[in-house]
């Protein structure tokens, strides 16, 4: 438990719930990043820009944290390229078929007291649980 | 405009939540779902910290008939706990636990110029593609 960082995680949270918070309050929308992906390609017309903007904010959002302290997070190098891109493919395609991910289903629909929501974080966790257990410990793909 | 730059905020806030969690850091998030191994359980403390915030403000929120800058909510409809939501969700934590990464952290990794990064948001988008492909009717 040598890298257990439970304030910065909290405080991390707190900024999180600020953001789903502010976006409700003035412009009524979910922070379900999977949809607001998904909307992209999807959505009418008018209702692209916002879904440009809330995804280039979390890009700018994460330059300007990594421009003000380098350290904090460094990108993974030589994890097995086919476990990510299988794991992003089932990551995608899960999320539309739960219609939601960890930020709509764990944070916004378990905010709104949603059951489904509850049982998707849930499963979300023991499914993801399961895989690294699998991965790591029977298989031992990566360390 | 307004509604723009309120937007861009709420995202610029999100993936500063997002980076100073470590969230966007995919051995954090494979270490927190370890639970027989290096276990971190330190990523349960982002919910701990978002959740509290949420439900209050959301409860005083949904109490106004609209939100300040738009005509109406737009929530998801109320669907029961049904076998969509209970496959999807099994194989969204499969894909999760092979790489570490869920939506949200993949775009913000962007920020970070990571190369896994764009691996993940495109294989996200032909996970989306391809659902959407089966099962969407146009």
């Amino acid at each position: 438990m040598e890298n257990f960082s439970p304030y910065s995680a909290m405080a991390g949270g707190a900024l999180i719930g600020i953001s789903v918070t502010l976006l409700l309050l003035f412009t009524g929308r979910i922070a379900g990043i999977s949809g607001i992906m998904n909307g992209v390609f999807n959505a009418a017309k008018s209702d692209i820009i916002w879904r440009l903007l809330f995804l280039a904010g979390l890009i700018l959002g994460a330059f300007i944290f990594q421009l003000l302290l380098p350290n904090f997070n460094t990108p993974r190098q030589n994890y097995p390229i086919l476990l990510l891109g299988t794991g992003g493919f089932l990551v995608g395609f899960g999320a539309r078929m739960a219609n939601g991910c960890i930020s709509g289903h764990g944070i916004c629909g378990i905010a709104n007291l949603s059951i489904r929501s509850i049982v998707a974080t849930i499963l979300f966790m023991t499914a993801g649980m399961a895989t690294v257990y699998i991965v790591r410990h029977v298989l031992v793909l990566s360390a | 405009m307004k509604h723009n730059t309120i937007t861009l905020i709420c995202g610029i806030l999100f993936g500063i939540g997002l980076s100073l969690s470590q969230m966007i850091n995919p051995n954090k998030v494979l270490n927190f779902l370890d639970i027989t191994g290096a276990w971190d359980p330190s990523l349960i403390f982002v919910m701990l910290g978002a959740l509290p915030v949420a439900m209050i403000s959301f409860k005083a929120i949904l109490k106004r008939p609209a939100p300040i800058l738009a005509n109406q909510f737009q929530l998801a409809g109320k669907l029961s706990v049904n076998t969509s939501l209970i496959l999807g969700a099994s194989i969204f934590g499969i894909g999760w636990g092979m790489s570490g990464y869920c939506p949200g952290p993949a775009v913000t990794g962007l920020g970070l110029l990571s190369f896994e990064s764009v691996v993940m948001v495109v294989s996200i988008y032909l996970g989306f593609f391809v659902y959407n492909r089966i099962f969407e009717k146009k």
